[in-house]
């Protein structure tokens, strides 16, 4: 595409009321912070900014309102991550069982590479089990790039808790309440 | 089984065919086809004559292989036959077609036999309709355990759901819930709240596997797969059904909350683990084998393969795996090492050399050892396996290519009875080179008296008495293998190699099939295709080349061998040539 562009008309072509039309924009903003204290920048490191509340950040694994790890291992978050930044380790015959009542599974390892993380939050739509949220962390560092791959350990500490629906307790009492007839719906 | 109704059909006089019509397209028939079970011709039914005109009904206690019970509902289809006057005659349109009478009512197209000039119709809305009904009631009862369930994303139900069901449930009321994780017997888990009760595993284990293990017990939908109690399900095909579940009720122990089905890299290949040679497939992800899966070849395994075989493949992620060129125990490179053996080869004086090949490695690379033998004039064998058979796959032979040693002339027929030969010839000093590929000669060594004394009393081939002793008086022991032994240990020059699952080959199965298997992962190290560094050798010491690929090397392999006669690599396809053994 070819834009065509205007030839400058004499008032841009004298170029110093420009120059002078910017100045008066940074006089106006200078006299506004000295005299009148409305700053527009912010001293970034002390002063925090305030994340507005669909922010995606970084996403970090939750635990249930007991405490508990809602991760199923099912690897759909590292199926779909676009820059495949998820790792689960899945817990195999051998390991460790879930620590929720019920729930039979959950992962032996979850990592998470910050550095390739692109905060797409698919993860956190894909997730049969509502354990994965991008939450509020923009500023992530690390003086390595091992210490930029968060561990299942690590991202459950920083996800904090996220209380919903505990579907494989519900589903526990529903299957103890049939013990007993006439079963009760 | 399958094999033998295979047989049969090829023999058999051909039968008649017939005509029906499946959604609107003639097509042709036999009439009859053989019983999955007895092999004998029982009528062809409207599952079966839709699987001709590719026209896919969907179904889950129907198996090709299996007894027909029809208890799932899920192949309704509607269905017409010619109609026929007061007179017994046909009635015809004006336009001179045969005029159809539709059947009132829908049939199971798994157990319904066709006649001449049926009409089938597979997707009326209608039969849509039955489709959507017969899946709405399997899932009352299903629970919503895709997050868990090893099955997912190889699960008829999820897929025929996807295709043919409703998007949201009706059901408010509570699930009826069912043991899960019951422990059936070695191999399998049971979670019986996931089973929709097609009988698939009943019928497998009673009628392919002979062993009536299972059964269902309880009433109405309380109804639950089970052994009898105190009864584990324990024979060597139990792991068929956990493939047979169309949902993810049969779990394989071994398998269980291992990998996710969609990240397995699936790779064509064989098993090992006897004569049989049974197809399968090897599920990787990121160079590590999860789990093997047979793949369906009636020539050979049906869709069948036994337990011992499918578990048999974690020797080759195992740590301990040789992966470094070893020279006098020193760690060397491949150019390094061939150089040094192709130059002792080649000096060798005639009858110096003898070569024990396993009869586990595969055509090509036995045909390239006896390239070298020839050039070496050396003796050579394999080492005999053998151990207890069954009547549907498992092989009395354990070695997966002993026809490809006989045939490459490694061996004779009879194998074994060279040993003896090279035994006393590395005693008296004449052979001064032993190759050994893929065998632990020592394990199997007994001393020269004990062996005398033993083939008197019985008649064992696989023992001989090539013992530490005697490979200490030898001046070079070549042995290439995959894991350290005590024959790795005494080599003078040691090349890793690769197992199966790591190269690319074709065995000869104990019915003289060649069927070939391909490259599923990376060896470990420096370890390489045996193949690959005998082509290297076997063209420093002959001077013979031509194929620096697998294809080249097989089709030259063919062209010289008499038994592969007009064989090609690409002519073998996925499921392999019988050639005369």
């Amino acid at each position: 595409m070819i834009v065509n562009r205007k030839p400058l008309t004499f008032w841009e072509r004298l170029y110093l009321p420009a120059i002078v039309g910017g100045l008066k924009v940074t006089l106006k903003h200078a006299y506004a912070t000295l005299f009148e204290r409305k700053v527009v920048t912010m001293e970034y490191p002390e002063q925090k900014w305030a994340v507005p509340p669909d922010y995606r950040g970084a996403p970090y694994l939750v635990k249930d309102q007991e405490g508990h790890t809602k991760c199923v291992s099912c690897q759909l978050c590292e199926f779909v991550c676009p820059p495949k930044a998820i790792r689960i380790t899945p817990p195999g015959t051998a390991g460790q069982p879930a620590d929720r009542t019920n729930a039979e599974k959950m992962p032996a390892e979850f990592e998470i590479n910050m550095l390739r993380c692109i905060f797409c939050g698919f993860c956190q739509e894909v997730c049969p089990e509502e354990a994965i949220f991008l939450q509020k962390d923009y500023s992530l560092v690390g003086s390595s790039r091992a210490e930029m791959i968060y561990n299942k350990e690590k991202l459950l500490a920083l996800g904090g808790t996220h209380a919903g629906v505990q579907k494989w307790k519900l589903k526990l009492e529903e299957a103890h309440a049939q013990e007993n007839f006439p079963v009760k719906p | 089984m399958s094999t033998a109704a295979l047989t049969e059909t090829k023999s058999a006089p051909p039968v008649e065919k017939i005509k029906v019509k499946v959604d609107g397209r003639e097509i042709e028939v036999p009439k009859t086809m053989p019983d999955p079970i007895s092999g004998k011709p029982v009528p062809t039914t409207m599952i079966q004559a839709c699987e001709i005109a590719k026209q896919e009904v969907p179904h889950y206690c129907y198996h090709p292989k299996l007894p027909v019970v029809g208890n799932c509902r899920m192949c309704l289809v509607e269905y017409g036959t010619p109609a026929l006057g007061p007179d017994r005659k046909p009635v015809f349109n004006p336009d001179g077609t045969p005029k159809i009478a539709k059947s009132p009512r829908p049939a199971i197209s798994c157990a319904t036999p066709i006649s001449p000039g049926m009409e089938i119709y597979t997707s009326t809305p209608g039969v849509k309709q039955m489709r959507e009904g017969v899946l709405e009631s399997l899932l009352i009862n299903h629970p919503l355990d895709c997050t868990i369930c090893d099955q997912a994303g190889e699960c008829k139900l999820q897929e025929y759901s996807v295709d043919h069901g409703q998007s949201a449930s009706r059901f408010v009321e509570a699930k009826v819930h069912k043991p899960k994780a019951v422990d059936l017997g070695p191999r399998i888990m049971l979670d019986a709240e996931r089973c929709i009760l097609c009988t698939r595993c009943i019928r497998f284990t009673k009628d392919i596997a002979g062993d009536d293990a299972l059964g269902i017990i309880n009433r109405g939908s309380f109804n639950t797969i089970a052994t009898f109690p105190g009864m584990p399900f324990d024979n060597n095909y139990t792991l068929n059904t956990v493939d047979l579940c169309p949902v993810g009720a049969l779990t394989s122990k071994d398998f269980r909350f291992k990998m996710r089905v969609w990240f397995l890299k699936e790779t064509k290949s064989l098993c090992t683990s006897c004569g049989t040679g049974c197809n399968t497939v090897i599920g990787s992800r990121e160079e590590k084998i999860q789990r093997y899966t047979p793949r369906e070849n009636d020539a050979v395994n049906g869709p069948w393969m036994c337990d011992a075989g499918r578990l048999n493949y974690k020797w080759i992620g195992r740590d301990d795996r040789l992966k470094n060129v070893l020279v006098r125990g020193q760690k060397s490179t491949w150019t390094a090492a061939l150089t040094e053996i192709s130059e002792k080869l080649k000096n060798a004086p005639a009858g110096s050399v003898a070569i024990i090949a396993s009869a586990r490695q595969t055509n090509e690379e036995l045909w390239l050892l006896s390239k070298l033998k020839a050039k070496l004039g050396a003796v050579s064998d394999s080492i005999a396996r053998s151990g207890a058979e069954d009547k549907l796959l498992v092989s009395e032979d354990k070695n997966p290519n002993t026809n490809g040693a006989r045939l490459t002339g490694i061996c004779y027929t009879e194998m074994g009875i060279n040993l003896v030969k090279i035994a006393d010839g590395i005693a008296q000093g004449k052979i001064k080179t032993l190759i050994v590929f893929g065998e632990n000669i020592i394990q199997r060594a007994v001393s020269n008296e004990k062996l005398r004394e033993r083939e008197t009393i019985s008649e064992v081939v696989d023992e001989h008495g090539i013992t530490a002793e005697l490979l200490a008086k030898l001046d070079a022991l070549i042995v290439s293998d995959i894991l350290p032994n005590e024959t790795t240990r005494l080599a003078h020059y040691l090349l890793p190699g690769c197992a199966h699952a790591e190269k690319r080959g074709t065995f000869t199965n104990v019915n003289g099939r060649v069927q070939k298997f391909m490259k599923a992962v990376e060896a470990p190290g420096d370890a390489r295709a045996e193949w690959e560094f005998l082509h290297d050798l076997v063209f420093q010491v002959t001077g013979q080349n031509g194929f620096a690929t697998m294809e080249g090397l097989f089709n030259t392999m063919a062209a010289d061998v008499p038994a592969f006669k007009g064989l090609a690599w690409a002519s073998l396809g996925d499921t392999g040539v019988t050639v005369e053994i």
